[in-house]
C-alpha cells in the first residue's frame, strides 16, 4: 500500500518520514499521473495561498477530487487543511471543497501566538496528543455529516473527520505522532480491500446456480 | 489544558512550513501583495534590495516600522524582517511589532563586530546567514530557528551560493563519516559546540531548516540549489530588479517545487524577459562583500 503525500510545498518530508516509521510507504505527489495507485492522500502544511496556487496550476483539483470520490482517505493538516475545506472565512474561494466545514486561516494571530498544547482525542485513545499549531487555523463551523474529534479547552475545533476525509488544524508530524497516520493507512487498508470477512464471500469453485 | 507559546518546536516548525518555497524581497505593501500572488511562502520586508543597498552605501539598518506594517496589512503570509547583526534593541522593536520571523543580517551594516544577538532570549524565531556549517551550528546555538547560506546578496550571481550550500553539506557528510572519538576535534575546528556537531553527526542533517540566499535570479538558479539539498530559497534583488517581476516570482515558485523536472524548468524559463543584471564577483572589493560580516 502506498499513501500519496501532496508534495509542491512545505513540510510533506515530515509526513512521508512519519509514514515511514509506521511501516507505510509515503509517495511525494507534484503532478497527476504520480497519484497512480496510490491508495489516500496526505496535504501537509505549509503555505495554503502558495499551494492553492500550484494545485489549481499543476491540474490536480479533479484527480485528487477523483481520488476522494472513490473512498480513499484523504488528510490535511493545517494548510491542508484550509485546501481541504468548504468555506474560507474572508471569501477566499475553496480549494478543493470535500470537508463540510467553514475554516478560518491564522485564526490564532501570527507567528507570536503559535503553541504546543496536550489534547484529548477520544477516537484516539487516552493518550493525550501532544499537538503543535503553527499560525493555525480552526474551523468555525461544521456541517450535520462532520465529526468533531477534538477541540480546544475554549470550544474551537481543532480535528474533524468526514467519511473519508480528516483534518486537523495542528501537526501531528511535527511532534512524532503516529496515529492520526497509523488512522489513516487503515482507512486506506478499508478502502483497498473492505474486508467483509469469509462469511460473506462465495465458495472458491462454487458454480453460478443458474449455470446448468 | 496548558498552552505554551512561542516553544521551540513552533520556532522550528514555521521554517519547516516554509520548506520548498520561496521567501522574496519586497520593499512595498504592492511589492508584497505581488509576492503573495506569485506563490511566495513569506514575504521579507525591507526599504531597499541588497543591489540598491549595494549600490548606495552608507549605513543601512533596520526598516522603518510603518513600512514593515504596512506590508504586515498587505498580505496573509508570514513577513520577515531584518535587524542589524548584533543589534538587539532592533530585534526587539521588530517583535514588538509582531513581524514572523527576524532576519539578523550581514545585509545590513553589522552594529557588533563581536557578538550576534541573543536569539534564546526572543519569542519571535530567528533566520541567520552563514558561509560554513561551523558558522551555522554557531547561530544555532545562540538560537537560530533556520539558516540560510549568505550567498552575496544584491549581485544577481549564484556562484557564492553555491560555493557555500556545498561546502555546508560537504562537511556534514564529512562528520557523517567520523568515527565518534573523532568529532571532539571536528568540533574543536569548526568553532561550535560539541553537542550540536554530534547530532549533526548523527542525523546526517542541520537541527533546523537550511535555505539558500545571496544571488538566485533565475528559475534554474533556484532548482540548481534545491537539486544540491536546499529546502527553499530567498530571492532579494532578483525579483523586483528584473524586467518582468511578477512572472518571474512565479516562474521562480514553479521551478523550486519542480526543482528535478528540467521540462517544468524549460517551460516556466520561458519568454521571462531580463533577469537582473548580475555583476561578477571579482568586480567586488573584499571590503564591500557582505558574506564576510558576521562570525
Amino acid at each position: 500500500m502506498k499513501i500519496a503525500v501532496l508534495a509542491l510545498q512545505g513540510d510533506f518530508r515530515e509526513h512521508i518520514q512519519t509514514l515511514e516509521s509506521i511501516g507505510v510507504e509515503g509517495v511525494p505527489v507534484r503532478l497527476p499521473a504520480d497519484l497512480d495507485g496510490v491508495s489516500g492522500l496526505i496535504l501537509p502544511g505549509g503555505e495554503s495561498t502558495t499551494m492553492r496556487q500550484l494545485i489549481q496550476r499543476w491540474g490536480l483539483v479533479d484527480p485528487i477530487r477523483g481520488l476522494a470520490a472513490t473512498g480513499a482517505p484523504l488528510f490535511g493538516t493545517c494548510a491542508g487543511m484550509i485546501v481541504l475545506s468548504k468555506q474560507i472565512v474572508g471569501g477566499d474561494p475553496p480549494v478543493l471543497p470535500l470537508l463540510d466545514v467553514s475554516v478560518e486561516r491564522n485564526a490564532f494571530g501570527r507567528q507570536l501566538d503559535s503553541f504546543e498544547a496536550d489534547l484529548t482525542v477520544p477516537v484516539l485513545g487516552d493518550t493525550p496528543v501532544h499537538a503543535v499549531f503553527i499560525r493555525a487555523p480552526v474551523i468555525e463551523a461544521v456541517g450535520p455529516d462532520v465529526d468533531v474529534l477534538a477541540r480546544l479547552d475554549d470550544g474551537r475545533i481543532v480535528a474533524v473527520r468526514e467519511r473519508n476525509v480528516l483534518a486537523t488544524s495542528f501537526h501531528p508530524e511535527l511532534a512524532g505522532e503516529t496515529r492520526f497516520h497509523r488512522l489513516v493507512a487503515t482507512m486506506a487498508a478499508a478502502h483497498d480491500d473492505p474486508g467483509e470477512g469469509a462469511g460473506r464471500r462465495p465458495h472458491p469453485t462454487r458454480r453460478a446456480r443458474n449455470a446448468s | 489544558m496548558a498552552v505554551e507559546t512561542s516553544t521551540w518546536a513552533t520556532k522550528k516548525g514555521l521554517a519547516q512550513m516554509l520548506k520548498g518555497g520561496v521567501i522574496m524581497d519586497v520593499v512595498t505593501p504592492d511589492h508584497a501583495k505581488i509576492a503573495e500572488d506569485a506563490g511566495a511562502v513569506a514575504v521579507m520586508a525591507l526599504e531597499r534590495v541588497p543591489a540598491d543597498i549595494r549600490a548606495a552605501g552608507g549605513v543601512a539598518r533596520m526598516s522603518d516600522p510603518a513600512m514593515i506594517e504596512g506590508i504586515m496589512n498587505a498580505v496573509t503570509i508570514p513577513v520577515m524582517a531584518k535587524a542589524r547583526i548584533g543589534h538587539f534593541v532592533e530585534a526587539q522593536v521588530l517583535e514588538a511589532l509582531g513581524v514572523d520571523y527576524i532576519d539578523e543580517s550581514e545585509v545590513l551594516t553589522p552594529a557588533d563586530e563581536t557578538n550576534h544577538i541573543d536569539k534564546h532570549a526572543f519569542k519571535v524565531p530567528f533566520v541567520c546567514g552563514c558561509r560554513n556549517l561551523g558558522e551555522a551550528l554557531r547561530r544555532i546555538n545562540e538560537g537560530a530557528a533556520m539558516i540560510r547560506t549568505k550567498g552575496e546578496a544584491g549581485t544577481g550571481n549564484v556562484v557564492e551560493a553555491v560555493r557555500q550550500l556545498r561546502d555546508v553539506l560537504s562537511e556534514i557528510r564529512r562528520l557523517q563519516g567520523m568515527r565518534e572519538d573523532e568529532l571532539f576535534v571536528a568540533a574543536k575546528e569548526l568553532q561550535a559546540p560539541y553537542e550540536l556537531v554530534k547530532q549533526v553527526a548523527a542525523e546526517g542533517s542541520l537541527p533546523v531548516v537550511n535555505f539558500v540566499a545571496g544571488g538566485i535570479s533565475t528559475p534554474a538558479d533556484a532548482a540548481l540549489v534545491m537539486q544540491l539539498g536546499s529546502e527553499g530559497v530567498f530571492v532579494g534583488s532578483g525579483i523586483f530588479k528584473s524586467e518582468d517581476p511578477a512572472r518571474m516570482a512565479n516562474a521562480i515558485v514553479q521551478a523550486t517545487t519542480h526543482f528535478d523536472n528540467p521540462s517544468i524548468i524549460a517551460e516556466v524559463s520561458k519568454g521571462l524577459g531580463a533577469p537582473m543584471r548580475g555583476i561578477s564577483l571579482d568586480a567586488i572589493p573584499e571590503e564591500e562583500r557582505l558574506a564576510v560580516r558576521g562570525w
